[in-house]
Formats: C-alpha cells, structure tokens, sequence
C-alpha cells in the first residue's frame, strides 16, 4: 500500500516561498466597493422607490396568484415542450427521410417565428374555425364520393374556448420551446458515444429500448444545463402572454397595480425581484437534476476520492 | 457454428474484406491476426450484422446472418429479427462501452431483464454469479469509471454471457488495456474456452493464440492468407506475408 514509508527516506523540507502578489486585486475591489456604495446611496436616498409601498403590493394577493400562474405556466409549458421535443429529436435523427425531414421543417419553422408573434396567432385561431372537431380526414368529400349523408365526426370544441387565455399560451409557448428542445435534444443524443448504441445493439436490444435506456440517460447530462437555461427563458417568456392575454400572470398583474396607482418604478422593481426569486428557485431544480444524472460520469466522483483510489491502485502494484 | 463464403464488404470505394471463406465449428476457439486495415474486425462486426455485407453468404448456427433466403432471392430481415439473431451472439469490444450510467450488475442485468423478459430476482442472481465467475464478485454495485480497464473488460465479458450465447466474438479485447492487465482479461476468455464456449478472438496476442486457439486465421488486405493449427502458422508460416508480419510482431 501506498503509505508503507518505513522503507522511503524521509521527505524534503516543506516550501515556504514569498507568494506572488496580486496588486490589481486591490485596486478592483477598490473600485467595485466605490460602485456598490453609489448605487446603494442611490436606493436609500431616492424617493421614487418607495420601498414601503413596493413591499405592501409586492405580496398583494392578485399578485402571489400570478406568480402560481407564471410558475405553472413555465412548469408546464416546459415537460410539455420537452416531451415533444425529444419526439421531434428522436424524428430528426430517424433513418426515415421523409419523418426526418418533417422534424426538420418543424424546427425550420417554430424557431423562425418570435414567441409574442406566435403566441398572439394561437389566441385568435378561434376566429379560424369556430369549432375544432376530431375525426376522419377529408371525411365529407369521401362521404360524397360514397354517395352517403353526414360526415365522421366524434368531438368537437369550441374554438374560442380552447383559444383562449391560458390554453391558447399554453399552446403557443410549448410549439415553439419544442423546437427549441428538439435541437438540445438532439445534440446531447449525438453526444453519446456510438459505441453504446453498438454494445446494446450486439446485446440484441431494439432501437426503441437502445434510445431510451441506453442513449437519453447519458444524453440528459449534456441536456439538462442548456435544458435550465431554456426553463429561465420560459419563465421570463411568460411576460409574453399579454399578447394572448392571459391577464392572471405575474408581470400583468404587477403592472396593472403600477399603472393604477401611478407608481411605475416601485412596481417595475417588485417585477424585477420577483423574477429573481423565481429562476433562483428554479436554479435549484436543476442543481438536483444534475446530480441525478451525472451517476457514473467523471463528476460522480469527487476530485479527493479519485485521487485517493489513484494512489490505491498505484500503490498496489508496486 | 460460423459458416462463411465469399464474404464481401466495401465502405464507398475502398473495398475491405474481398472474399473471406471460413468455417468454425462448435467449440472452437479461432484467433485472427493480421495487420491494423486487414478487416478482421470488420468481418467480426458482419459476423453478428453489425456491418452489412455486400457480397457472399455468412451463416450463424445455420441461419443466414442478416437476410432471409426465399425463392431464389435475399430478403432483408426486420430490425427485431435482426436483434433476435444477435440474442446468441456475444460481443466484447475493444473499448468495453460499457453503460456508464449503470452499475456492473446493472449493465450484466440489463439485457437479459429487458430483451429477454427475466425477472429481476433471477437475472440479478444470475449477474452476481456471472461476477463471480469472471472474479469480480465484490464489486458488483461499482460503476465503470471506479473500475479498472481490466475489470471493465471482465463485466463487458459476463454482460455478453448474461445472454447466454452460443458463440462469442471477442474484438481486440486486451488492446486498450494497460500491459499488466492483460492478463485477467486472457485467463477469463482462457476458463470461457475450458468450457466449451465458441470463440472468434480477434486479437494481437501470439501467446494466447497458440496456447488456447484451435486455429488461427492471418488476414491482409481484405483477405484470408493463411489458417491452420496456431502452433504450426506461428512457428512455420507458409507465406511470404505471414513471416514478415510475425517477424514484425514476435
């Protein structure tokens, strides 16, 4: 073992030399203390803040249910467009060209389009139809042509009811975080290492249980952080949902108080706060996720403890 | 047990095997040697159709590897016909891939559970003992990235087992792996070939190769050069290729 040093001679002196300085250190922080101390001077002496008045309306309750609002949406919006992401991934990376390429025009055409854009399209498809309805396609011409009555139909809605409000968002926010979703999908797949999909394969595993078992749990480690950045984007994206409008989310509603009681700038800061805490809240998430996913990978283990095995193994073979 | 005739496979333009005829029997142990670029790994890879083959017939346990043959004419098989033939070859890797994100018991279980439909209890009993077998029954719960080269090749080993094949194709298998751990590797496939296990050992080792094979295969340039008795090929070889190959790597 490594620590038999009764055979070893003892070891050298200990260095103990002048460290290097690092004057420019100071001088930042010298700097950066000097700035830090402005802009606090500058929200205690100015009266516009009203901090009093921000916190009063901050934690009023139209405002905590637009925060449940804006959470729920991002929550959802996010395992929604995840979901259809890694279909539309796993169909781009399809050997089929036609189901490939259709995955390709989605991403082409969802990504190109803003978000605000898109979502107000969602929340007028009412005016498209005015009742959506499951059934067979084309089922009045082929009908016609069979020379019969009526059509194949089994449910239908009403357009300006699904299109609208949070439904409609709902749709539109998840259409075009899918795109998105595709594409980090589809690079942390490609990340993972041929040879795996080779081994399940020579194991005689079929491609569906290779992808799922064997591929996305190793891809998930390359998802996951631009997957956190996505859930950031979203939660701030769903300021967006005034085009819709949805007018319980957050942003909305701390706006309306502003506007109501001419007091923009506490409520613009209490937005700004709140949105802070949330992403903070949502760091911690992913923090967690990317711990369960990293089992077996090189960050599984801590620096100490692989040198403590290096020096083991080492050791043992002398 | 592997049946091969005129076995053809070209990647675009460059042709690598140009005709490869063969024949293992049941119980037999064949090491191929030859040359980096001599396809013996890319006919070990058409062996269980992990490569397509352009040309020729490749048998496995008597069944046509990859194709159905009906009326004169090959039909391509399905995707799960084609895991279903692959259930009864083993394949070790030159650089083990094993699934990291699995322990070794989890990756030795993991096909057998859900390829084969075992219950839990009993695959894990099984693993443990295929662990065992192969001398790592003591690390079972241990990820890859905690495990050695060598006792990573050795789960890659018992997960092959874990399906219970009837032939093993073994690639390069102690190439990636530091010398002194060479040889934990060859004594597992050595017990393998104790027991009867059908082997096709592509492999750079000469000593392994006349010790355990029954016959050894030298490849160059996409073709079979030499085969026979390992003992004789390596101490006598016929051609010309062959001596200067040994020469090079004895």
């Amino acid at each position: 073992m490594a620590t038999d040093t009764t055979t070893r001679p003892a070891p050298p002196e200990q260095i103990r030399a002048v460290p290097v300085r690092h004057p420019g250190r100071w001088v930042a922080a010298a700097v950066i203390a000097v700035l830090l101390a402005m802009f606090a001077h500058m929200l205690i002496t100015n009266p516009v803040f009203q901090w009093g008045f921000m916190v009063d309306n901050m934690f009023a309750p139209p405002v905590l249910r637009g925060a449940r609002t804006t959470l729920l949406m991002t929550v959802l919006a996010m395992v929604l467009g995840v979901l259809l992401g890694v279909v539309v991934a796993v169909m781009r990376l399809s050997p089929n060209p036609v189901v490939s390429g259709a995955a390709w025009t989605y991403v082409w055409f969802f990504r190109a389009i803003p978000r605000i854009v898109l979502l107000f399209f969602c929340a007028n498809l009412g005016a498209l139809y005015a009742t959506y309805e499951l059934g067979i396609p084309f089922d009045r011409q082929l009908m016609d042509a069979l020379g019969l009555d009526g059509d194949l139909r089994f449910l239908g809605l009403d357009g300006n009811q699904i299109f609208a409000g949070f439904t409609a968002g709902l749709i539109g926010l998840v259409l075009s975080e899918a795109a998105y979703m595709a594409e980090i999908v589809r690079a942390g797949i490609q990340s993972v290492d041929p040879g795996q999909t080779e081994a399940a394969a020579a194991l005689g595993m079929g491609r569906g249980t290779t992808m799922r078992r064997i591929v996305l749990p190793q891809a998930m480690r390359v998802i996951i952080p631009p997957t956190g950045n996505e859930t950031i984007a979203m939660l701030k994206d769903t300021s967006l949902l005034i085009a819709v409008p949805v007018t319980t989310e957050l942003n909305f509603q701390l706006r309306a108080i502003g506007s109501r009681t001419f007091q923009i700038i506490p409520l613009a800061v209490a937005s700004i706060l709140w949105y802070v805490a949330l992403s903070s809240l949502l760091m911690v998430g992913q923090h967690f996720l990317e711990k369960r996913f990293s089992r077996g990978s090189g960050s599984g283990e801590t620096r100490a403890q692989r040198a403590a095995r290096e020096a083991d193994a080492v050791g043992s073979t002398h | 047990m592997v049946r091969a005739e005129g076995v053809r496979k070209s990647f675009g333009h460059l042709e690598v095997l140009k005709g490869i005829d063969l024949e293992v029997a049941a119980r037999e142990v064949m090491c191929v040697i030859g040359p980096s670029g001599s396809g013996k790994s890319t006919f070990l890879r058409c062996i269980n159709h992990l490569e397509k083959i352009n040309a020729g017939r490749l048998w496995v346990d008597g069944h046509l590897v990859g194709y159905r043959e009906r009326g004169g004419k090959l039909h391509e098989l399905r995707d799960r016909e084609v895991s279903a033939q692959r259930r009864d070859i083993g394949m070790v890797f030159q650089r083990f891939n094993l699934f990291p994100h699995m322990t070794a018991l989890e990756n030795v279980i993991e096909a057998p559970t859900r390829v084969k439909r075992v219950g839990k209890q009993d695959a894990r009993a099984r693993g443990q003992e295929l662990l065992e077998r192969v001398g790592l029954g003591d690390r079972v719960h241990s990820y890859p990235n905690q495990l050695s080269g060598g006792q990573q090749q050795r789960v890659a080993i018992a997960r092959a087992l874990a399906m219970e094949p009837k032939l093993m194709l073994f690639d390069e298998p102690t190439s990636a792996l530091d010398p002194e751990l060479v040889g934990e590797v060859l004594d597992v496939m050595r017990g393998l070939a104790a027991d009867g296990m059908t082997m096709i050992v592509v492999t750079h080792e000469m000593g392994f190769a006349r010790e355990v094979g029954d016959t050894l295969v030298f490849m160059d340039e996409g073709r079979v050069v030499e085969a026979g008795d390992p003992r004789q090929v390596l101490s006598d070889p016929r051609h010309q290729r062959t001596q200067a190959f040994l020469s090079k790597v004895l």
